[in-house]
């Protein structure tokens, strides 16, 4: 399954414990919507980072159970609860490569016709 | 609701900062022209701001994105500043909804536009329509890119 969400969105943090749940192997595709959710970028290239270091979900499941915290203070200390290479962490959310990877992901859902966040899709189509 | 090659009406209303903007200031360029119900509603909402997330390349295109619904220019300037957006939006306010029904795209019974997208072209002939179903739908900006580019 699919999943274009924007970590920044309360909707996507309500609906992602049941998404998570789901008995289907879950693709997690960035849909920052910047306009509304300043932090969002930040968050995403954060959640992209982490996974670099193969903690990916965890930072998404840090970012969406706690969507109070997300100034970089709080970014460095969910990196360091997750046992991240700060350093490592903080080079690659600021890389060019990390926001080309974001966007991409963001660009592929526009094309996909996704207009609000959480959209599914799965093998049959938009769930 | 208007249909591709018929003329766009010409039209002059006042934007989110009171100035008075024409469709044919924009002659020799081509314009998309968003109609929609009604500000800070939840569905312009997201609408407008996936928009905004993909303005540039569609002005890359040559477009110019434009927004317009019943709502006053006060409510325009607030509703820009809550989304975060710059796309002008256009009070089509006074009389309500003119505008929207010179284009077909006004709904009576809930006094409103629908959720239509018009692409007008640099001569001033409407190049391309799409109308949601239902108000509740947003039109994906990949219709725009794919109206943009019809022989992609």
């Amino acid at each position: 399954m699919i999943v274009y969400a924007d970590l920044g969105c309360a909707h996507c943090a309500a609906a992602w414990t049941e998404i998570a749940a789901r008995p289907a192997q879950i693709v997690f595709r960035h849909f920052p919507v910047a306009s509304k959710h300043p932090r969002s970028p930040a968050l995403h290239a954060a959640a992209e980072a982490a996974g670099l270091q193969g903690h990916f979900f965890e930072m998404v499941d840090s970012l969406y159970a706690d969507r109070g915290h997300v100034d970089d203070p709080h970014l460095w200390q969910r990196a360091e609860r997750l046992d991240l290479d700060l350093e490592r962490f903080e080079a690659n959310r600021r890389s060019p490569e990390v926001e080309a990877r974001v966007r991409r992901d963001f660009e592929s859902g526009i094309r996909a016709g996704v207009t609000t966040t959480p959209a599914l899709f799965s093998s049959e189509g938009r769930v | 609701m208007i249909q591709a090659g018929e003329p766009a009406p010409d039209f002059t209303l006042r934007n989110q900062d009171g100035e008075k903007v024409s469709l044919s200031d924009f002659r020799g360029e081509k314009v998309l022209l968003v109609f929609y119900p009604l500000d800070f509603s939840p569905v312009c909402s997201d609408q407008l701001s996936v928009y905004q997330e993909v303005k540039p390349e569609i002005e890359t295109k040559g477009v110019r994105m434009i927004g317009i619904s019943v709502d006053s220019g006060f409510a325009h300037k607030a509703f820009q500043e809550k989304l975060g957006i710059d796309t002008p939006l256009l009070a089509d306010f006074e009389p309500k909804g003119e505008v929207a029904r010179a284009y077909g795209a006004y709904i009576e019974k809930t006094g409103h536009a629908n959720r239509s997208l018009v692409l007008v072209d640099e001569e001033g002939t409407v190049e391309w329509v799409h109308e949601s179903p239902t108000p509740l739908e947003i039109p994906g900006a990949n219709l725009i890119f794919d109206a943009l580019s019809p022989d992609a």
